[in-house]
């Protein structure tokens, strides 16, 4: 029998008020893969990773996780389940109150299963996995450029070693020098931890670089699923003009002239 | 016909309106002060809020309370003289803080100071994603933010008031023996031949529930503050206004509580 994917979304749904902004999403991620997530601004991208961390509770539909529906489970066994699951935020959303090391280890102090005084080594390893010096423990966030941010909080999703990782926007507001080599970073702490990676982009180079898979969602709907290398010559007319950024094709702007 | 409809339907919405925020505000603090007997403690959290509003408040409130002893005395004096009872002026300062501007000025000033404070740092962590971000470590937000701050200033704006009790009569005591004429002993010795237990025990029960209220409004008025640097801005006034009124709204009741017969 073969292993279920690790994520799976069944008709999700989710409205606020009159906005409708999932409209029945389906979505399976193989584990170990790397799906990207296509969809122009407002197209409900983020709001379904925040269904599947728990941050929004939506109104309809099945999220699976190793095949285990989330809302079937307990309060406890749902934490477990979350407890594997990490998250890069796209502006990085780290603790400016906190300097670095205790932002990359906050999980593995907050649950104790690390010292204080051993945290700060463990923080100068996982900062080196993201290419960053120990000298950057003790800086605050407010003192990092914003590549250095995005890496520290990269820095900080994985410390815990999560299964399953949500990327949202990871090259959003980086030079393409910096973006690129934030792929980089990205592909490789997934493939060392043996992870599944789940990253929302519209940034195609981006996309091709980290994504095995590829979906485009549009006005709440997963509209294609394929490979991530196929990006712009997928014969899908939305995926393509996406792709590729042309103003005219099945997706209209609502402009007002 | 419409219009007086309209006008009913309108006044409708406000009250529903306002029972469904209070209702929301009640079920936060619930929430919040559930973390007060079930761990995790965050105890640095609740040690950082307890030294802000304890100690780094202590010239803000101190200088406050002096101030208003010294007016307190100067004021009653003038007024007093009119009957021949400048002897009451030592009564007058000791009751009038202990039992009411104490706690009261007191804990404006930290609404000002603390509950703003409160209200940005909830509010920028908010609009930054920092709050979702505790979700996605294993933390909860409420337990992590809210329920420090709320013990904190609960526990510390009482110590807060006995100071500002202190210094108040201090005011009243330098004002009364340096610019009218009462010696030290007779100042002290009518300051202590009126005060009670009582009245320094409700000024610290009312700073109890005052700091409570602070605290309250300004992590409520963070943690659903949205729409950016605008939005953390409006919270913060919004919460300082909001405890303002509470303070004095419950200052009333208390009082009624403790001493009308």
């Amino acid at each position: 029998m073969s292993l279920p994917p690790k994520l799976r979304l069944c008709g999700l749904r989710k409205a606020f008020g009159a906005k409708i902004v999932l409209d029945g999403v389906d979505l399976e991620v193989e584990r170990g893969s790397s799906m990207v997530i296509l969809g122009g601004s407002g197209s409900g991208k983020s709001v379904m990773i925040k269904c599947v961390l728990g941050l929004i509770e939506p109104d309809a539909g099945r999220i699976e996780i190793d095949g285990r529906d989330l809302a079937a489970l307990s309060r406890a066994e749902r934490a477990a389940v979350l407890d594997r699951i990490g998250m890069l935020f796209q502006n990085g959303a780290l603790f400016d109150s906190l300097p670095v090391w205790e932002n990359v280890c906050f999980k593995l102090l907050a649950q104790k299963r690390i010292t204080r005084r051993a945290a700060r080594d463990k923080a100068a390893e996982v900062l080196a996995l993201v290419g960053l010096g120990p000298e950057v423990c003790d800086l605050w966030p407010a003192e990092l450029s914003g590549g250095m941010q995005k890496r520290v909080a990269l820095a900080r999703a994985i410390a815990a070693e999560p299964e399953l990782i949500f990327f949202d926007e990871p090259t959003t507001g980086l030079d393409p020098i910096m973006g690129a080599v934030i792929d980089g970073l990205i592909v490789d702490v997934v493939k060392r931890l043996g992870a599944t990676a789940v990253s929302i982009t519209h940034d195609m180079a981006s996309a091709r670089r980290i994504g095995d898979r590829a979906a485009m969602i549009h006005k709440g709907r997963i509209v294609w699923t394929g490979d991530a290398k196929a990006l712009g010559n997928t014969g899908h007319p939305l995926v393509d003009q996406f792709a590729r950024g042309e103003r005219e094709g099945p997706i209209t702007m609502d402009l007002r002239r | 016909m419409e219009r007086i409809l309209d006008g009913v339907a309108a006044v409708g919405r406000a009250a529903i309106g306002l029972c469904r925020a209070v209702g929301a505000v009640a079920v936060f603090a619930a929430i919040g002060l559930s973390g007060v007997v079930r761990p995790p403690w965050y105890w640095r959290n609740f040690a950082r809020a307890f030294a802000e509003v304890a100690y780094f408040s202590l010239p803000v409130v101190g200088l406050t309370a002096l101030f208003t002893g010294m007016a307190l005395a100067l004021q009653s004096y003038t007024g007093f003289a009119r009957f021949n009872a400048e002897g009451a002026v030592a009564n007058v300062v000791v009751l009038s803080i202990t039992r009411e501007l104490g706690p009261v000025i007191a804990a404006l000033m930290i609404a000002g100071r603390i509950g703003a404070a409160f209200a940005a740092e909830i509010g920028t962590m908010r609009v930054t994603d920092q709050i979702d971000a505790l979700a996605t470590l294993s933390t909860d937000p409420m337990r992590y933010l809210v329920t420090p701050r709320l013990a904190a200033t609960t526990l510390a704006l009482p110590l807060l008031v006995l100071v500002a009790d202190i210094l108040g009569v201090a005011g009243g005591f330098l004002i009364g023996t340096g610019k009218l004429d009462f010696t030290a002993a007779g100042y002290l010795r009518a300051t202590a031949d009126f005060l009670q237990a009582m009245d320094v025990i409700s000024g610290l029960v009312k700073a109890a529930v005052f700091g409570f209220f602070v605290a309250l409004m300004g992590c409520w008025f963070g943690y659903t503050s949205r729409g950016g640097a605008e939005g953390v801005g409006a919270a913060t006034t919004q919460a300082v206004v909001a405890a303002s009124i509470l303070i004095l709204g419950a200052n009333y009741l208390l009082t009624e509580l403790f001493f009308a017969r």
